[in-house]
């Protein structure tokens, strides 16, 4: 009897442990934005963002340390506004699309504090480099959307050295730092 | 009259469109390659890039009056002493000049407008955009627009060197009937 007890109970924790949500980004309906500012010659932001992207993540509000997010963007859909700018952007001064199509976050660690911020940890590749960043998540909200599925939503910040990525082109001195900000809407899937 | 083309001389119209336009297009390309190589504390990296839309369109206007004028004019004749094989060359060689310099010209303009911003022509009147391209598109364009300028090179010393070949070695009136448009080409020259 004590041995089925003890099963039941590995069997609930491995249950526990398998019940975080999965969510997939909302790139469909486009809940979900990347975007980025850069100090322009220090007197005034220039902002952009990445169109196209895709990622996943799992996240259950009980452990949230279990938390798990991949996000993939792909670098030529880098997008200022400014087509000769962009042209620049994707060229080897900087992403390197042809060569670097993809930048990567995949995280290894978060904690959360009672408020809903929290710290997440991972990955960051960008240009074939990998370095570990760290994101300042907030949490926003979730519930139930008014076509039958189930939604929840956090904004990230992070900010990255260019140099780090072995971009070093120079922009001036108040440029050297690049600040991302990720707006993130999943949308729960099924369990099988 | 010395204003239109003729079987005899080419008119002052094309003297003047041929001359103008090299000036221009041979100026374009200096610029062209000098202002890719500028990096961002230039104070030409914009103004460069100005400069160069500006009279890229001029150059594009030009283009556009000089083949009409050509489809209605008729082409002078061939000198007599022209081998077969010349006039067979020269004839591709013009047809070439004119599909890479429309190339050039659609490409560029392109550039400047894929994402739908239009350019500015010496602050005078602006050229709206009429196609956006997606970024990938973008970039082919920027490809196309420096290889077909780098052929346009290679035809430009071509024709540099006809040029001074009839000058100078069979020492006709090809060079400088493209000078003046009082130069005929004599009746026993005429045709073949």
């Amino acid at each position: 009897m004590k041995r089925i007890y003890t099963a039941l109970f590995v069997l609930s924790l491995a249950a526990t442990n398998v019940m975080a949500d999965d969510y997939i980004i909302d790139k469909k309906g486009m809940h979900a934005s990347i975007n980025f500012k850069i100090s322009h010659l220090g007197f005034s932001w220039l902002r952009g963002r990445f169109n196209d992207f895709d990622g996943h993540f799992s996240y259950d509000k009980a452990q949230p340390e279990n938390a798990k997010i991949e996000v993939t963007i792909k670098t030529s859909s880098i997008d200022s506004n400014h087509a000769k700018r962009d042209k620049h952007l994707r060229g080897q001064d900087f992403l390197n699309t042809d060569k670097y199509p993809e930048a990567k976050f995949i995280s290894h660690s978060f904690v959360q504090e009672k408020d809903g911020s929290g710290i997440l940890k991972g990955d960051f590749t960008l240009r074939g480099v990998t370095k570990p960043i760290l994101i300042e998540v907030k949490y926003i909200g979730e519930g139930k959307d008014p076509w039958g599925g189930y939604r929840i939503g956090f904004e990230g910040t992070a900010k990255i050295a260019l140099a780090d990525y072995g971009i070093v082109y120079d922009l001036g001195s108040t440029a050297k730092e690049l600040e991302l900000f990720f707006e993130i809407e999943g949308i729960r899937q099924t369990k099988q | 009259m010395w204003f239109f083309d003729s079987h005899k001389r080419y008119g002052i119209i094309t003297i003047f469109l041929h001359w103008i336009m090299a000036f221009l297009i041979i100026g374009l390309f200096v610029l062209g390659a000098y202002m890719v190589t500028l990096t961002y504390y230039n104070p030409w990296y914009n103004r460069a890039l100005w400069w160069h839309d500006s009279l890229g369109m001029v150059v594009f206007g030009l283009l556009m009056i000089r083949l009409a004028w050509i489809l209605n004019n008729t082409r002078p004749a061939p000198l007599k002493t022209y081998k077969k094989i010349e006039i067979k060359a020269a004839k591709y060689a013009h047809i070439l000049f004119y599909i890479l310099l429309l190339i050039i010209c659609i490409s560029g303009y392109l550039i400047s407008t894929a994402k739908g911003a239009s350019i500015e022509v010496f602050n005078g009147f602006n050229i709206p955009s009429m196609i956006t391209l997606q970024e990938i598109q973008a970039d082919m364009v920027g490809n196309i627009h420096e290889r077909a300028s780098y052929l346009l090179l290679v035809l430009f010393v071509v024709h540099v060197i006809a040029a001074l070949k009839h000058h100078f070695l069979d020492k006709d009136i090809t060079f400088v009937r493209m000078l003046n448009p009082n130069i005929l080409i004599k009746s026993k020259e005429k045709t073949k």
